[in-house]
């Protein structure tokens, strides 16, 4: 990655794409509770991707906005890390997303708030605060289906196990970012340790690190995701909305 | 949102959808107060009749609250609306949930998003109203998905375009707010109370929808006649949502005389028609009723009735999506079971722990 816009574009990304899936759920949760609980934390994201895109489009000065960033681009030009991508899956899978995903963003957030651009700071002081709540809720429902029946306990490392991998992409090393990503995995860890133990779920191990997000190089799911996110503003081309 | 299609107007001119409803639903909110304000009778005398002062409370427009003695049939009448009231919140939430995955701004899908939101927390908040009357929630929501209680039938048409989301605003939203501004007066406490919260953002949908299809109207000619397209196909369906004519509804006498409903159907849809009017013509759109004219006698608009034999053959399980929206809700059900049944089993080994710190 090079530059800010580069990386405002990426958590931009990151933030529409987790939106995008959690709506999924809407007349899907559990629970009507959950219902709104996820529709809330997508709204958050939906939140936070149109104040970064829109500064993305300022920083790259080419007269894109919000929706053009999010309705004209094609995938291999999105930036976004894998894990935001991937389907939503069961529920267990859909809450080691959500979780894994606010355990990176609360750190990063966080360091925004603090960084010398005054833009991101403030968005970044705006969005942590969310974050922390997608983390709380994130952090219960993994505890819950972890120390739950025997089935959510299967459910829960099987996902655990299916999204792990994902996880080390959000942390690829960028000295030259606002926030270097790489320095953010400590608080990440000490996060995901402390909840995976307490519901008795094991961490996985293992090397693959699946990756390419960042560079435009993303899974065979993204470009279903823009198809069907994409297509209406696309067949009325320059109609206002 | 919610109809009347089981079994207070705004002034014509007035370009802003909602605003009149609004000042309404205001209205009924300081009536409320003003009511509970006043003395109000703490119980039966020693020697009345139970019937008696129940009849008074209702007479004297008091609220029934929840310890108050009721007849079992105003119970039972209560809970089977309230219950349709919430599952309609709940279903309602699937043909609109259906265009925010592709809504064509970020900013039009975050409200649409928002808005689907609030129809479950609707949803919510009139279960826990029925509740006040002793059943609860699971027990609704298990005759919902048997088939033994009802939704509003508007749900069971499809939303065919992004100008259907519009549509279902305007007009849905709108009839609905219509129906149940009134419910803002309704006898029952708990219900009058949730009605006057719902009320209120449902004039905030209503203008929502009003404004993407004013958007639509104004845009490109395939916008423009997408926004036409959806009028035309949820106009008569919205006019089925008041529910039978006068003649033929079933509940409308006795509903009257319990002061749980204040106007007849017939006189409903007339408020909405006489309301819509004015509003197609602010978004340039037209009401597809060739016999739609003003009537200087009547002072209020002539229009065409919706065909009464669709809404029977809707209400009876036939039209185009019932089968899609109760298959979509039992699989919700089904799917999330394993969820709910680790919640539980996680809180209970919760409350065990609780229980061994304590000894």
């Amino acid at each position: 990655m090079n530059g800010p816009f580069d990386f405002t574009l990426g958590l931009g990304d990151d933030a529409l794409i987790a939106a995008q899936r959690l709506a999924e759920w809407t007349t899907r949760a559990p629970e009507m509770e959950e219902d709104i609980a996820l529709a809330n934390i997508a709204l958050d994201q939906l939140g936070a991707a149109r104040l970064l895109l829109s500064y993305a489009g300022e920083l790259e000065a080419a007269g894109r906005d919000e929706d053009a960033l999010a309705y004209l681009r094609d995938d291999r030009e999105f930036r976004n890390a894998l894990l935001v991508e991937l389907p939503n899956g069961d529920f267990a899978v859909t809450v080691a997303k959500l979780f894994f995903l606010a355990a990176y963003q609360v750190p990063l957030y966080t360091a925004l708030a603090g960084c010398a651009d005054e833009r991101l700071a403030a968005i970044g002081a705006k969005a942590r605060k969310e974050s922390a709540y997608h983390l709380d809720h994130g952090a219960l429902w993994v505890k819950r289906l972890g120390d739950g029946t025997e089935e959510s306990h299967r459910r829960m490392q099987s996902a655990v196990d299916e999204v792990w991998p994902y996880t080390h992409e959000l942390f690829g090393a960028d000295p030259a970012a606002p926030v270097d990503p790489s320095t953010l995995r400590p608080a990440f860890d000490e996060t995901v340790g402390a909840v995976l133990a307490e519901a008795t779920l094991t961490r996985p191990e293992g090397a693959w690190a699946p990756a390419g997000g960042r560079d435009g190089v993303h899974t065979e799911h993204l470009s279903y995701l823009l198809a069907e996110m994409q297509v209406l503003h696309r067949a009325h081309p320059g109609a206002r909305w | 949102m919610y109809g009347n299609d089981f079994s207070a107007p705004t002034d014509a001119s007035d370009d802003i959808p909602g605003g009149g409803l609004l000042g309404e639903v205001e209205a009924a909110e300081a009536e409320l107060r003003a009511a509970a304000a006043r003395e109000r009778r703490g119980g039966p005398a020693p020697d009345e009749d139970l019937a008696a002062y129940f009849a008074d409370v209702v007479g004297s427009e008091q609220k029934i609250e929840p310890r108050d003695w009721m007849p079992d049939a105003y119970r039972r009448t209560l809970i089977r609306q309230i219950a349709q009231h919430a599952h309609s919140e709940i279903i309602g939430m699937q043909p609109e949930g259906n265009w925010i995955s592709r809504a064509p701004s970020l900013k039009r899908k975050a409200i649409l998003l928002a808005k689907v939101q609030d129809e479950a927390g609707h949803g919510l908040y009139l279960y826990a109203a029925a509740e006040t009357l002793g059943i609860s929630r699971d027990e609704l929501v298990q005759l919902l998905l048997d088939g033994r209680q009802k939704y509003s039938s508007i749900f069971n048409y499809p939303t065919l375009s992004w100008a259907d989301v519009g549509a279902i605003g305007w007009l849905v939203d709108g009839a609905a707010i219509v129906n149940q501004v009134p419910l803002c007066r309704c006898s029952y406490g708990p219900y009058a109370r949730a009605m006057i919260r719902v009320c209120k953002e449902e004039s905030f949908h209503q203008r929502q929808g009003y404004e993407i299809l004013h958007t639509l109207a104004h845009g490109t000619p395939a916008q423009r006649a997408m926004a036409q397209d959806a009028v035309d196909r949820w106009w008569y369906p919205s006019l089925a949502m008041f529910g039978p004519p006068d003649g033929d509804s079933t509940h409308s006498a006795q509903s009257m005389a319990w002061k749980i409903k204040r106007f007849s159907n017939d006189d409903l849809r007339q408020r909405f028609v006489d309301m819509c009017v004015g509003q197609a013509e602010v978004l340039g759109l037209r009401i597809p009723d060739d016999d739609l004219r003003w009537n200087e006698e009547r002072q209020a608009y002539d229009y065409s009735q919706p065909d009464y034999d669709e809404l029977m053959r809707v209400i009876s399980g036939n039209g185009p999506c019932n089968r899609e929206r109760m298959a979509h809700r039992r699989a919700a059900h089904a799917d999330g079971a394993w969820v709910r049944e680790a919640a539980a089993a996680y809180a209970a080994k919760r409350a065990e722990n609780r229980e061994k710190v304590a000894a």
